[in-house]
């Protein structure tokens, strides 16, 4: 009789793990969509180490009667060439492999693809040595043309030169993804708790479900409890999925506590739970539960930090918005992914953060609306 | 209350929304095994009144006692000795009726062999594995009946159970609230619209208007009102002018 599956509790995270993951539109937004946007955003935002240099080669007649000009001995020497083209990779360990991509063009043709931004230095090529033009202010520009130059004049040995007076510094945590997947995390708490939970309390209310089960010896305060719970098991799969992916894809690691991680993960659900059941804790119309949702989340979204950082507002907004839950989570999240956080620099936020849920929780409850 | 002959006491309760007056004053006794039934137009106050006797929604006057207890200090004995069924209830759509029937089950600490015996009770043991979305409408209402069942009540509040059944399920039905009288003298609150409904299955029909009881008795008893009458229209429009249905 008293089996653990016969215990209302567990009936009602049960039944509420199966509306979960029945409704497919879940499993896309809440495991596909992150996955794609850490994805997208990381791409495009994360600079490749290596460099490639596009030149354009314009041969001036004086090479053109037949005499090799030294660039074109070395373009021989050292390129690969395809159709009117010549491949140059320079090596070096340290540094990372450069690529000089030469193009051999007209010099109207060059001007064009100039503009396009195909190329970004363009050679004119003679016999008394080579004429470079490009836009000084690119940085792309002048690192290709010092690569070329040299290239020119010393052959691909000096690049590979370098390497000795080199001591690399790879600063792990510093890229875009490390600091894009940690707010990712903490918005996807936010967003599956306030809309999942609200959303269920809403439409079981508005189903008249709601009074129908309060109509029983069932707990009132087990039937929230279950939707946390559920909701807490449902987050931490999708966040578990999000970081297989962004360890996998773009080598994002945990440089801190891991069980310190925990914490604030299960702090930041208390937080946002607790939030949930307060903004549906008395409407039975999905259209004023969706304007407060909206209201509570999306600035959250826009100023807490998850895509950019928070610290380009002024300063006056700086101090409010360091204290919104999103920012301490995902604050305290990229302390731990980047910094070798541990309980030691979060243990304030978890703190912080399962307060709002309790008390929130406990403000909701007493306002609740059961019929 | 020493030796309660009622199971059901409503003392002259009065309900208003706003300014809606929904029940104006309304008495009634209901004895153990007995089977009534509420009759009257759209908006006569039935569904306030029995979510009153529910516990769901608070009189604003007047005193309802269920086995001698009210349910301000007796929550949870009530909850243990009431079944009932809402007028409009729609259970969690992605859950088969099996885990729906789990779940109200765990609310009474029953287990699945209860929820067993109320689906063949019910009639609905081909169904378990079905998702409530995909259950049609009078499947759905077996199954309310059946999660009002769960706990083996001695009161039954159902408000419009058979509204929108064939004819043969709502046979069905009847005879199962027949049976449950038989087997365990439950008693019966039931509202509804059919008068051959209340004829069949209850002792007593009540018939309400605008918040107020106006007549209650068996059908002979009721039909004899006033001189007598062929029907029930013929006797609501005796009493108010108007059809009892249009
Ligand atoms: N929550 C509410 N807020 C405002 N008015 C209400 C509310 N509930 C019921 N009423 C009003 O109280 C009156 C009685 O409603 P009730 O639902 O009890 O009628 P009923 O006899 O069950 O009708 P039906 O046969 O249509 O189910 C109606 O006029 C209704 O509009
Ligand atoms: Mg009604």
């Amino acid at each position: 009789m008293n089996k653990i599956t016969n215990h209302q509790l567990y009936r009602l995270v049960v039944a509420h793990f199966a509306e979960i993951i029945r409704e497919p539109a879940v499993i896309f937004w809440g495991v596909i969509f992150p996955i794609l946007m850490a994805w997208g955003l990381g791409i495009a935002f994360t600079q490749k180490t290596g460099v490639h240099a596009k030149i354009a080669i314009v041969r001036t007649e004086q090479t053109i009667d037949g005499r090799k000009s030294k660039l074109f001995a070395g373009l021989t020497e050292n390129g690969i060439k395809k159709d009117s083209s010549y491949l140059v990779t320079l090596k070096n360990e340290k540094l990372g492999d450069a690529q000089l991509n030469y193009f051999e063009t007209s010099s109207s043709n060059a001007y064009r693809l100039l503009k396009k931004g195909k190329v970004s230095v363009i050679i004119e090529d003679s016999n008394r040595g080579s004429k470079y033009s490009f836009d000084p202010s690119s940085q792309d520009a002048k690192a290709a043309y010092q690569l070329a130059a040299d290239f020119e004049q010393n052959g691909t040995k000096s690049y590979a030169k370098m390497q000795e007076s080199i001591v690399p510094l790879t600063l792990k945590g510093s890229r875009y993804v490390d600091f894009l997947i940690p707010g990712l995390l903490g918005m996807g708490i936010m967003m599956a708790c306030c809309w999942g939970i609200s959303y269920t309390i809403i439409d079981r209310r508005s189903k008249k479900l709601l009074r129908r089960m309060v109509a029983t010896p069932m707990r009132k305060t087990n039937l929230l409890i279950a939707l946390i719970t559920a909701r807490f098991f449902m987050n931490l799969a999708e966040a578990i999925l999000l970081f297989i992916f962004a360890w996998i894809y773009f080598d994002v690691t945990i440089q801190g506590s891991v069980s310190a991680l925990i914490l604030l993960f299960m702090a930041g659900n208390i937080a946002f739970s607790g939030i949930a059941i307060l903004i549906s804790s008395r409407t039975a119309s999905s259209e004023v539960g969706n304007g407060m949702i909206n209201a509570i989340v999306t600035p959250m979204m826009v100023v807490s930090g998850v895509f950019f950082s928070y610290h380009n507002f002024p300063d006056w907004a700086v101090s409010v918005i360091q204290y919104l839950p999103l920012s301490m989570i995902a604050d305290g999240f990229r302390t731990i992914f980047n910094e070798g956080g541990t309980f030691v620099d979060v243990w304030r936020e978890a703190v912080i953060l399962a307060s709002v849920g309790v008390s929130t929780f406990v403000i909701g409850i007493k306002t609740f609306k059961w019929y | 209350m020493i030796d309660a002959p009622f199971i059901v006491e409503v003392r002259n309760v009065k309900k208003s929304f706003k300014d809606v007056h929904a029940v104006k004053g309304v008495s009634l006794s209901i004895k153990p095994g007995e089977f009534v039934a509420l009759l009257g137009p759209n908006g006569a106050g039935k569904t306030t009144l029995v979510e009153m006797v529910e516990g769901i929604q608070n009189p604003d006057e007047g005193e309802i006692f269920i086995s001698g207890l009210q349910w301000k200090n007796n929550q949870h004995e009530l909850h243990q000795l009431i079944g009932l069924s809402l007028q409009e209830t729609r259970f969690m759509d992605k859950l088969t009726a099996y885990e729906t029937m789990r779940l109200f089950a765990s609310f009474y600490k029953l287990d699945a062999h209860r929820v067993d015996e109320v689906f063949a009770l019910i009639g609905l043991e081909d169904k378990k594995k079905a998702f409530v979305d995909n259950l049609s409408g009078g499947q759905r209402q077996r199954l309310a009946l059946g999660v009002a069942l769960l706990n083996k009540p001695q009161i039954l509040l159902l408000d419009e159970p058979t509204t929108g059944l064939d004819p043969n399920a709502r046979r069905e039905i009847w005879n199962i609230l027949l049976g449950l009288k038989k087997s365990q003298n439950t008693s019966l609150i039931l509202t509804s619209h059919y008068m051959e409904e209340a004829e069949y299955l209850c002792d007593r029909i009540i018939i309400m208007d605008q918040g107020t009881i106006l007549a209650q008795g068996t059908l002979a008893e009721i039909l004899a009102l006033g001189g007598g009458h062929r029907s029930l229209d013929e006797l609501f429009i005796s009493l108010t002018g108007r059809h009892l249905y249009e």
